[in-house]
């Protein structure tokens, strides 16, 4: 047993470390650190910035153009960009739909379409839930109707992350109503520049804009857009969901939250004493802290598991159901700290370079929005109701 | 980073596995438990020959293997509920010993450990300490070359059947660690069962003789050690316990029949054992890095990690062991099931050595002590 990096490993942390602190604008980290509202520019430009290496996709394999990372390589590289404060790689193209097209896609949707995640030339996003189908994924009813070489489709997604800032959507559709729900759908990759799509802001908790719904009216799509076999796109979104075992726990981010928790309760006063040196609200923070190290461990006993060629199974239920009760606790009890300042309601603290706050320290503004919005993990992805679900009947057996 | 067992460790998990299974099951368990002290001479014999009671001692004094296997024994000893001193003689005492003790002492118990002839009990705990460490009354008064010991010791792990006694007492400066025969004079060994059905005794001390432990230095932090390998111990076992007490869990609602069904197809209690099997999942985790910290040389870490692990094993061990008994329904009240037993023994683990709250106070105070600057406020 053995519980260090090894000292390539290592090494490799200190890579990334430098070319980090090289490359990331100061800026740029604050604003990814502060929770400010970030641009399309900002994202992008660092996805180039990761290009010029050959890191912007670090979960690909080296056939593909990746960087043929272990998967203890990509959890470092998670945790160093994190805790740097890089902005996100959008994980809608890198991370969600290109392994599909890996797996299911024809060597000329693997030719065509990853070389352009992989450069950011497209973003992507999906096009999964409808109003009529969440949990119930598979009750969908978007259809896609074939004429001739295209397909035609009609209907709504909603819950559609970053949409209008996307180039393609893939989008689960329903080419068959026989049989089981499960078996009359499709995987299509759809160009957003195409006729008869619309894009609708879903105003959210926090008054920000990042999910929309989006509209389909007679859109043409060409069948070679089709990922693999008309009829079989529910394996392939299966295979989506259950390809990210490791990343949906959130780890790296969280721990870098932690240590803006304790900054916080550091700064934050209560009786004119740092909150830190309340042992009632620091016990808190220990609690949330011992949480996070069970998460951390068992991340990295999977990694070992996955290293090892054994393959983890639904484990990635309990990571997500753990994980994201961390994200939640940890903007709850930042939330908390700020006691009465917790109330105001600046929208414009989110703004990089704001300096409008009313007794003249921006620090808090920010906060507060982030524990609403925050609420969302427990609900994405396989809502965790649906996790434990999957636990029950695939680990338990019940 | 490497957490598999290798080919040697899993042939001891496979052959103790069998051993128990065949020889520790539920009703012969059931007998040893009807004994005065639940633990029994021809078991320990048993493991003695198996090599189990020779392990974390030094090879020179006839010992094999550390911490790993100690982990994995103590995993074992959580699945099958074992009565037997283990975790006193082999993951508390008998590396204490091998800490402090001279040369000759060494020689002289360690062997006899790992022969299976010694079995020993950690004498600590006072009134009125709690899990304080350093709260030490008992005196030792140097007396020719040996000691005089008086004092209180409390909840004895394994006092009722330790072959040998190490009590700790204040010397004029420092705590100190003694030898202490059972049958000492001056000595009063009240011994009782604990509600898991383990030995323990409650020590009285007057005027006893007691062999100091190796050259008078300051004994707390290597009782400090010697409680942390403890800990690794207790994590693991209830990892075993907790693994175990799920799966009967499951398998009791699978054929528990109510409203025209197994009860196990109702998702208010799907999910009760989703929420049983993460918590287990990440306690297995905490316990592989609390053994895993046991050799580390930063103190701290190694502190603030193994408290840790059993806060987080502790908040485990609450669930999964209460909810255990809620999803057996009337059954889980009933002696005759092994779910009361492991929830006894669960909880019973969860008070010894550190409760949730001692162990959140410890990383607490680790925090309060770390200046996360500021700046990290971006």
């Amino acid at each position: 047993m053995d519980l260090e990096y090894s000292s390539a490993e290592q090494t490799f942390r200190n890579d990334v470390r430098k070319f980090i602190d090289a490359k990331l604008p100061r800026e740029l980290a604050a604003k990814v650190l502060g929770h400010k509202r970030l641009t399309r520019e900002d994202i992008m430009s660092w996805h180039r910035t990761l290009h010029t290496v050959g890191w912007s996709a670090p979960t690909w394999p080296k056939q593909f153009g990746g960087p043929g990372w272990t998967s203890v390589q990509q959890h470092i590289f998670d945790e160093e960009c994190t805790a740097a404060g890089t902005p996100p790689v959008i994980a809608f193209g890198v991370r969600m739909v290109a392994p599909v097209i890996m797996a299911y896609g024809n060597p000329a949707q693997q030719q065509h379409f990853l070389p352009k995640i992989l450069s950011g030339e497209h973003w992507w996003c999906q096009g999964y839930s409808e109003p009529g189908a969440g949990s119930d994924l598979a009750s969908l009813k978007t259809s896609a109707v074939r004429r001739g070489d295209n397909y035609i489709v009609n209907g709504q997604k909603t819950w559609n992350t970053l949409g209008h800032l996307a180039d393609w959507l893939f989008c689960l559709v329903r080419t068959s109503t026989e049989g089981r729900s499960q078996e009359g759908i499709s995987f299509l990759l759809i160009d957003m520049k195409s006729k008869g799509i619309s894009v609708r802001p879903i105003a959210l908790i926090d008054g920000e804009h990042e999910v929309n719904e989006v509209w389909l009216d007679d859109v043409e799509v060409p069948v070679e857009n089709r990922v693999g076999e008309e009829n079989k796109g529910w394996t392939y979104a299966k295979y989506l969901l259950t390809h990210e075992r490791v990343n949906i726990a959130r780890l790296g981010e969280s721990k870098r939250e932690l240590r803006g928790l304790k900054a916080l309760a550091a700064k934050a006063r209560s009786n004119g004493h740092p909150l830190i040196e309340d042992a009632r609200f620091r016990d808190r923070i220990a609690e949330l802290e011992v949480d996070l190290r069970a998460l951390e461990f068992t991340v990295l006993r999977v990694l070992a598991e996955e290293a090892a060629g054994r393959d983890p199974g639904a484990i990635s239920s309990a990571l997500k159901i753990a994980g994201s009760e961390i994200q939640q606790t940890l903007t709850e009890l930042k939330m908390q700290a700020l006691g009465p300042r917790a109330l105001p309601w600046i929208p414009e603290a989110l703004d990089a370079g704001w300096q409008g706050a009313p007794d003249g320290a921006e620090w808090w503004a920010a906060i507060s929005g982030r524990y609403f919005n925050m609420r969302k993990t427990s609900i994405y992805s396989g809502s965790n109701e649906i996790q434990r679900n999957i636990i029950s009947h695939r680990l338990l057996g019940l | 980073m490497q957490f598999d067992l290798d080919a040697e460790q899993l042939s001891l998990q496979e052959s103790l596995q069998r051993y128990f299974s065949q020889q520790y099951d539920f009703e012969k368990r059931r007998a040893f438990l009807a004994t005065p002290h639940g633990s029994s001479p021809l078991v320990w014999r048993n493991l003695a020959a198996q090599g189990i009671t020779a392990i974390g001692i030094p090879e020179t004094h006839g010992g094999i293997g550390g911490a790993a296997e100690i982990m994995l024994v103590m995993e074992e000893i959580g699945r099958s509920l074992v009565l037997e001193p283990f975790m006193s003689t082999i993951a508390l005492c008998a590396p204490l010993i091998a800490d402090i003790g001279t040369e000759a002492q060494c020689a002289e118990i360690l062997p006899r450990v790992a022969a299976g002839d010694c079995r020993l009990a950690l004498a600590h705990s006072e009134p009125d300490a709690r899990y304080t460490l350093d709260y030490v009354k008992a005196r030792a008064r140097q007396d020719g070359g040996s000691f005089r010991l008086d004092g209180i010791k409390q909840t004895v792990l394994d006092g009722a059947v330790a072959d040998l006694f190490l009590v700790t007492a204040r010397t004029d400066d420092t705590i100190g660690v003694f030898v202490v025969e059972p049958g000492a004079t001056g000595l009063d060994v009240a011994r009782y069962r604990t509600q898991d059905g383990r030995s323990a005794a409650d020590l009285t001390l007057r005027n006893v003789p007691g062999k100091l432990l190796g050259d008078g230095r300051d004994a707390l932090p290597a009782i400090e050690r010697a409680i942390e390998r403890a800990l690794a111990a207790l994590c693991a076992e209830a990892v075993g316990a907790m693994d175990a007490t799920n799966a009967a869990t499951v398998e009791y609602t699978k054929s528990r029949k109510q409203f025209g069904q197994p009860i196990g197809r109702f998702q208010a209690l799907q999910h009760r054992m989703a929420d049983m099997f993460v918590l287990a999942t990440q306690a297995r985790s905490m316990s592989v890095l609390a053994t895993g910290r046991l050799a580390s040389a930063d103190a701290a870490l190694r502190r603030r990690d193994i408290a840790s692990a059993k806060a987080y094993v502790g908040k485990a061990l609450r669930f999964v062991g209460q909810q255990a008994v809620q999803l057996h329904g009337g059954m889980g009240m009933a002696d005759e099931l092994a779910v009361s037993h492991y929830f006894k023994r669960l909880t019973m683990i969860g008070q010894t050595f550190g409760d949730v709250s001692h162990h959140v106070q410890t990383v607490s105070e680790a925090i309060l002590a770390e200046a996360v600057p500021v700046s990290e406020l971006a």
